[in-house]
């Protein structure tokens, strides 16, 4: 990180920094999330370039002062492209033991440590296990610049004349600590002051007490001599445009709606309740307007099977869940194979087996998507690259499945789903096209003729006179439909439906090298490591060293000309938070010598650790 | 730009006049000979052209069984999809196509075992669609193992020594989740069977069949009861709305009466006629009672067991969708990214 001192107007000198990176981290109930997206907000206003990193327990009100309990909000935002939420913090805020515990082992030695005095009681202290109180320590004041601030009691004594219970009172805390934090960083309030005013119309006490308690925060900042100095972070060279913040799930069901308004067909989308899917559902509830219609589901495979019939209705049929419930689809899924229907599956994935880590990120669906279901089963997989990609990614699955008449799945993941980064605007009439050809034609009519160059087979709507047709998961006869256990058809049939799926890659575009065209190591990523990556080869490359990274948005069919560029490299690594799934891919498909490099802990990679394989690679080469 | 072509909805205007010929389809039946589906689809087929429905508006949803293969054997829309998930597929057309006419078909296995929970739920949701559940008390495309309705102690591959679980009453099932047509007819009764289609298509709702169904092969005369000249004439109960509950011979009919909520078997003649039970297809609480009596103790009512007209599922969500669109107009993707919060750069 490079700093320069630059001249403030304030009375405490401003330093100017190309990026920070923070953790508000305190109970499940003190509101953490809400404070980190209010901090995102304000540096978006700031112009910078911002990655968030929310983490949160499964359990609802995790009991108070454990450190299962524990919530954080992690940012980066800085003046240069931002890709990641960072590795290590410039500045923790530690609202109790507990998130002192659990968060400081991430804080860089002399980054900005701010911790709630107040909580660290006896009580909260056994509860995290603290045999003594940490604060006490000085040696926690030599490694880090430790700030004690009695963030409870001052939150307190600003809100004193105020109508509000001790309780309600004591809420408002983390408006205390996003004032400071505000105030280091030098954010501008006003968004947060608009919001306050928002989310408490309807009470004006509690209007007022949030805002004092947030500018009383930042007066602290001001006002303390403990604070000798404050920091700036420039606004990033990004693209012109309107932005927003945007975040992997809402960028999914606006993807959604993009594809429904282009084709002017209505979406069913069905869905079981399931972490980290459920916001897919409850965003796409709020937008009736646009033909959604919405099916809260008994089960997973109901909602599965609703969006098949959806789609043998000439809707378009979406289902969405994580890893356990994309198990429970399989069949289902089998069946829009051989039914040849358009079906989106979206399948966020989080922490596994089993029920896993609910809340955790992990790309180990791969295999499930590509294989998990009985039989030949080819789907197209496709997966986003940032919260913002998950926009484009929705669209196009749509276009595919209609195009290709073919179930395609799309693997986002927990770190993505609640992610978020600010998005350029798009202007939607530059989204490609999405045909829609509902047969009508009774002469000639079969179920199962295919248009020469995709290999789909007619969409027919049920309600087209004179093409009454009956389709089905049995075995059926190439052009007629007709039930077949013909040993040469099936196998006919089972090649078919491979290649209809292999064809998906004259949609696929050119790769893009991030790095030279040939050289010693190649990074091919996919999924939400892409901003990690990115980060970890372009330090890399400043290093001097001849390394570059892919990423890869398609993963069934692979892009066409990835063969041929795995072979520029000496070495390929492929980071994965799994256990090595599309590099077995890569090694199967191409016969090159990719390694992994692997860590499945629920997190994000590190940029860090990414950087350290390369340079493995590179001095294992030499 | 995008290019929609051929979504004509469902045909403006009048059907045009069926006859039973125009459901069959082209392909052969491959239902064991002597099966009761055969009749059931003869009379489904028959009972097609009093619909007064375009046939291409008509879809028949299946899931996997013996009766799961029906769709097939019309000559409409169909899809035979995967065990027990007919309603659910059924559901999602609905809600994509409103208006068009949809059956679901399936068995006691497909409908009660596998897929219990989708056939709860599209009841309870009440989705507009007619169900017709064909009950063998027997798995049969997977030769003979026993089902959800077969008997205590009943002997099959699966369970030598007897089955130890007990059967399941579909219509009670579906009255239990709050179904707004139940009915339940006999395979080999044509005359009933039609008559119970049609009144069951007409309903606007989830309309549930119970069919009682041969399975010659694995469980021959399950329902003998109801065949069988002699015990059909004590075992029978036709229900009919308003009409008191009597079966029997004719020189000496039985009735039903009610004590609280117990049925008891009387002799008409002994009480006096106002105090026989007189059957009432608006009452739940009396069709549950109903939907439990069972031979040999009591008769096997079959007829109208319940009705009553509620909103459907997707006329529900359908009215939210316009009431959405006439408020705040269509939905405008360009105008929804830029909602909230956003800002400028450059």
């Amino acid at each position: 990180m490079s700093e320069t001192v630059a001249p403030t107007t304030a009375q405490k000198p401003r330093r100017t920094l190309t990026r920070a990176v923070i953790r508000f981290a305190g109970d499940s109930g003190d509101g953490m999330q809400v404070t980190g997206e209010q901090f995102t907000t304000e540096a978006a206003w700031a112009g910078n370039d911002i990655s968030t990193l929310p983490n949160f327990p499964a359990e609802i009100r995790a009991p108070a002062g454990t450190l299962f309990g524990v919530s954080s909000f992690q940012l980066q935002f800085g003046s240069q492209r931002v890709y990641t939420p960072g590795d290590q913090l410039d500045a923790l805020v530690a609202m109790n033991p507990a998130a002192l515990k659990v968060h400081l082992g991430d804080l860089k030695p002399g980054g900005i440590l701010i911790t709630n005095t107040a909580a660290f009681d006896q009580r909260n202290l056994d509860k995290a296990g603290y045999a003594k109180n940490p604060l006490e320590d000085t040696g926690l004041g030599e490694k880090f610049r430790l700030y004690q601030v009695d963030i409870s009691g001052m939150t307190m004594k600003a809100l004193e004349d105020l109508p509000l219970n001790a309780k309600e009172k004591e809420r408002c805390k983390n408006f205390f600590a996003l004032g400071l934090v505000s105030w280091i960083y030098t954010r501008p309030l006003d968004p947060t002051l608009d919001a306050i005013k928002k989310r408490f119309a309807k009470n004006p006490t509690f209007v007022e007490a949030n805002t004092r308690v947030l500018k009383a925060g930042h007066a602290f900042g001001e006002t303390a001599e403990m604070f000798a100095e404050h920091y700036g972070v420039e606004a990033a060279e990004m693209p012109p445009g309107t932005y927003r913040s945007m975040t992997g799930n809402r960028a999914l069901a606006w993807g959604l709606l993009a594809a429904a308004q282009r084709t002017q067909i209505p979406i069913v989308f069905g869905a079981y309740p399931i972490t980290p899917a459920s916001s897919i559902l409850e965003e796409l509830a709020l937008h009736k307007r646009f033909r959604v219609r919405t099916f809260q589901a008994e089960d997973e495979i109901a909602a599965a099977t609703a969006a098949i019939g959806a789609a043998f209705g000439g809707a378009i049929g979406i289902t969405a869940s994580s890893g356990p419930g994309i198990a429970l689809k399989g069949e289902a899924i089998g069946l829009a194979v051989t039914a040849e229907l358009p079906l989106v599956v979206f399948d966020i994935q989080r922490g596994g087996p089993s029920t896993g880590l609910p809340t955790k990120t992990e790309q180990a669906d791969l295999m499930q998507a590509l294989y998990g279901r009985n039989s030949e089963s080819p789907v197209v997989v496709i997966a986003p690259a940032t919260p913002g990609d998950c926009f484009y990614i929705a669209y196009e699955a749509v276009r595919l499945a209609i195009k290709y008449m073919v179930p395609v799945i799309v693997l986002s993941d927990g770190y993505l789903a609640n992610g978020s980064e600010p998005w350029l605007i798009p202007d939607i009439k530059t989204l490609p096209d999405i045909e829609v050809k509902f047969r009508t034609e009774p002469e000639g009519f079969f179920p199962y003729l295919r248009d020469p160059a995709t290999l789909a087979r007619p969409w027919v709507r049920p309600g087209t006179p004179g093409l009454e047709h009956r389709i089905g998961g049995i075995e059926k006869q190439d052009v007629t439909g007709n039930i077949s256990y013909d040993p040469e058809n099936h196998d006919h049939m089972v090649r078919t439906r491979a290649e209809k799926v292999r064809r998906v890659a004259q949609e696929i575009p050119p790769t893009t090298i991030n790095g030279p065209a040939t050289g010693d190591v190649l990074v091919v990523g996919w999924g939400g490591t892409c901003g990690a990556i990115t980060a970890a080869v372009e330090e890399a490359q400043m290093d001097g060293k001849a390394v570059a990274s892919v990423h890869l948005r398609y993963l069934n069919p692979l892009p066409p000309d990835l063969g041929q560029l795995l072979r520029q490299y000496r070495r390929v690594l492929v980071p994965e938070i799994n256990s090595g799934q599309l590099v077995r891919i890569l090694r199967a498909e191409y016969l090159v010598d990719a390694v992994g490099y692997n860590r499945v802990s629920g997190m994000p990679l590190a940029s860090q650790d990414i950087l350290e394989a390369i340079n493995q690679l590179l001095e294992a080469k030499q | 730009m995008s290019t929609v072509t051929g979504a004509p909805g469902a045909t403006q205007g009048g059907a045009p006049k069926y006859t039973k010929k125009d459901f069959e389809s082209d392909q052969d039946v491959r239902w064991c000979p002597g099966c009761g589906d055969y009749a059931i689809l003869s009379a489904v087929q028959k009972t097609m052209p009093d619909l007064g429905i375009p046939k291409e508006d008509i879809v028949f949803i299946s899931g996997i069984g013996c009766s799961s293969r029906f769709p097939y054997y019309m000559n409409t829309y169909g899809f035979h999809t995967i065990h027990g998930r007919a309603p659910a597929v059924a559901t999602g057309l609905k809600l994509a196509r409103p208006e068009l006419k949809v059956f679901v078909v399936t068995g006691d296995g497909d409908g009660l075992s596998i897929g219990g929970n989708h056939l709860l739920h599209v009841l309870r949701r009440n989705v507009d669609v007619t169900i017709l559940l064909f009950n063998n008390r027997i798995y049969g495309l997977t030769k003979g193992q026993y089902s959800p309705t077969s008997e205590l102690g009943k002997v099959t591959k699966s369970t030598p020594m007897g089955s130890a679980d007990r059967p399941l009453s579909p219509c009670a099932f579906a009255l239990a989740a709050g179904a707004t047509f139940v009915a339940r007819t006999v395979d080999r009764n044509i005359a009933h069977m039609e008559e119970t289609l049609k009144r069951a298509s007409a309903h606007q709702g989830a309309a549930f069949v119970e069919i009682l169904q041969n399975c010659n092969v694995y469980n021959d005369k399950a329902w003998n009861v109801l065949y069988d000249r002699e015990s059909k004439i004590m075992s029978e109960l036709r229900l009919e709305h308003g009409k008191p509950l009597l079966f029997g011979p004719v020189d000496d009919r039985r009735g039903l009466v009610l004590e609280g909520v117990r049925p008891k078997v009387v002799h008409a003649k002994d009480v006096p006629a106002e105090t026989i039970w007189v059957h009432d297809e608006t009452d739940p609480a009396t069709a549950l009672i109903l939907a439990q009596l069972w031979a040999p103790d009591y008769p096997i009512p079959v007829g109208v067991l319940a009705r009553k007209e509620e909103s459907t599922y997707e006329g529900i969500l359908v009215q939210q969708e316009q009431r959405a669109i006439s408020e705040r107009g269509p939905g405008d993707v360009a105008k929804l990214l830029m909602s909230g919060e956003t800002w400028k750069i450059g």
